[in-house]
């Protein structure tokens, strides 16, 4: 394998990994929030959150691009703090795989909160449990299950994105080429064996990670629940 | 209202409901008692409890207040965690994810202060040392309600409420969930409030009585004195009944029966399982109850009781109510119209009242 390639997969799964856990971070409170509310409000966020489901992601990578140009208010605030432009960067592949990514770890979230009965949570308050604590001691037991769906539904779809990066990150080897464009570059170029290596690691990664995650949710399946 | 109250819980609550359903109860009740809330189904105990609780939101100029400790009024909503309840609900709701052992240490390890009840004294009340390892789905109804029942003790409550804690269980699990909340009442200066709308329940346990109909307070005192008297709701009723306080005085195995004194009448009923000397409540319901002028000497039914007349029910109905004085304690007798004018009876006469003696019994009399 050649440096390049070897470079796209570190970066590939470099981003996949920081998208994750920073989706987790956004993702739990926003599903919790989701999970708690029905009305217009959570409705339309709802709708938002789902776009990247259905929106071709180079429609997302357009208007991202767009935003993250040197001359907008995003552009120039984080060349002030950071030194460096936004647009072509791996930190413009991060903000653009967050959002990419973000239905395949709210959705299950908020499914797994919605199931949780809202008696146990008054349960655990009259046992003097503070909304915190009984997050931290019914809701994150009770959907844990649900988390490692969660993580693991975000960790492989960022890692098959393509539209999105290519509009906003372009193909710097070493800092925005992942494996999905590495990938295109080599067909473009004609160099079939080396498309044969880094496609085949795709299909062999993600049926593994596809099977590990169905095999487990078979054997058994969501017994946490009354 | 005027000046803090020491032992009490004043509640002024006022909250609405679904389909124009209203609660509305005004009320102080004393803090070292257990009061039952009796009520039809769809009277509002349900929703009484959970805005003590502070799992409903009441209507603004609520208040509710235990001792000097304000949880509710016009400014300020204490939040649930703060309130230092315990909550036996109707579906015990234990959590899934823990096993017993786990469900009793949640209680344990947010409980505010260290206090008298400990663990140990709470397994052995409720019988739960074989179910400490159990994962809470392999546990019967009875079993579960037991776990929640201790889960809630172990929170060291400043007020225990109960939500028809047995009204899933089948009778064996409910007589033995209801002596263990006999003991516990004896052995715990706990307060409680009781929800049911089972009145033998609430004649077994309880020394006050709200009754709720459609969301208003219509009665509330002493259970043994509304109990006996002719005029309240628990009167009208098919199944009224007076409950009086009685020793055991001897048990005769012979013919399987125990003797029990009420205020130094001996009245018999089927063994009960007691030590001679212990005080149980018995409950005899009115239409059980029959009358005559003179002592029969030739009758089936053993307990006849000196009693005279206290109070004849004015009704125009074809039967009515009589209340008897048994000592200090009183006996209410459903008898015809008829009847009552056949005999002429009137209040003051000295009369003997037959009691069936299954009729006394209202507690399982299998030990087992």
């Amino acid at each position: 394998m050649s440096n390049t390639e070897l470079d796209a997969i570190y970066l590939t799964i470099a981003l996949a990994s920081i998208t994750t856990v920073l989706l987790l971070i956004v993702s739990t409170p926003l599903a919790w929030w989701l999970s708690r509310r029905r009305g217009s409000v959570s409705a339309l966020l709802e709708a938002v959150v789902a776009m990247p489901l259905i929106l071709p992601p180079t429609v997302l990578g357009f208007y991202l691009l767009l935003l993250f140009a040197p001359d907008t208010f995003l552009g120039r605030l984080w060349q002030q703090l950071t030194g460096s432009q936004l647009a072509f960067s791996f930190s413009a592949l991060v903000i653009g795989s967050v959002i990419y990514s973000l239905p395949f770890v709210v959705q299950p979230l908020q499914t797994a909160f919605e199931r949780i009965p809202h008696n146990l949570l008054q349960a655990s308050a009259t046992l003097g449990a503070r909304p915190l604590d009984q997050f931290r001691s019914l809701v994150l037991p009770l959907s844990r299950r649900s988390f490692v769906t969660a993580a693991s539904l975000g960790f492989a779809h960022t890692v098959g994105e393509f539209g999105v990066v290519l509009m906003i990150g372009g193909n710097i080897p070493g800092e925005t080429q992942v494996l999905s464009i590495a990938l295109y570059d080599s067909v473009e170029s004609l160099r079939f064996n080396e498309a044969h290596r880094l496609a085949g690691a795709l299909v062999v990664f993600s049926l593994a990670l596809l099977f590990l995650l169905y095999r487990r949710d078979r054997q058994s399946a969501w017994r946490v629940r009354a | 209202m005027a000046g803090a109250c020491l032992n009490a819980l004043t509640l002024d609550i006022k909250c609405s409901g679904n389909n124009g359903f209203s609660l509305e109860v005004n009320c102080q009740l004393s803090a070292n008692a257990i009061t039952a809330v009796y009520g039809p189904s769809g009277s509002g105990k349900s929703t009484l409890l959970d805005c003590i609780a502070g799992l409903r939101q009441t209507a603004s100029g609520s208040i509710i207040r235990l001792n000097n400790e304000t949880w509710q009024d016009a400014s300020n909503t204490m939040p649930v965690w703060q309130r230092h309840i315990g909550y036996v609900f109707q579906d015990a709701r234990l959590f899934p994810h823990l096993n017993v052992q786990h469900n009793l240490d949640y209680a344990l390890t947010r409980r505010p202060r260290s206090v008298d009840i400990q663990l140990e004294q709470v397994i052995n009340w409720l019988e739960l040392d074989e179910l400490l390892s159990r994962s809470t789905d392999t546990l019967s109804a009875g079993q579960k309600q037991r776990v929640a029942i201790g889960r809630a003790l172990l929170s060291a409550p400043q007020l225990l409420l109960l939500d028809e804690p047995l009204a899933n269980l089948d009778h064996a699990a409910r007589q033995q969930c209801l002596r263990c909340l006999q003991r516990l009442s004896q052995e715990l200066q706990l307060p409680m409030l009781y929800v049911s709308h089972d009145i033998e329940e609430v004649s077994q346990l309880a020394d006050h009585l709200l009754l709720l109909e459609q969301g208003r307070l219509v009665e509330q005192g002493s259970l043994l004195a509304l109990c006996s008297t002719l005029d309240t709701r628990l009167s009208r009723e098919e199944q009224a009944a007076a409950i009086v306080t009685a020793k055991v005085s001897q048990h005769d195995m012979k013919y399987g029966l125990s003797e029990l004194t009420v205020d130094g009448h001996s009245v018999w009923v089927n063994h009960l399982p007691h030590a001679i000397g212990q005080s149980r409540r018995i409950r005899i319901p009115a239409r059980d109850v029959s009358v005559c002028l003179r002592r029969p000497l030739d009758s089936s039914i053993l307990n006849i009781l000196p009693v005279s007349v206290v109070e004849i029910e004015d009704a125009n109905t074809a039967r009515l109510l009589l209340r008897l004085s048994l000592g200090s304690q009183y006996l209410l007798a459903r008898i015809t119209r008829k009847s009552c004018v056949q005999l002429g009876l009137r209040v003051g006469d000295k009369i003997y009242a037959q009691i069936k003696s299954a009729a006394l019994l209202m507690e399982s009399t299998d030990p087992a």
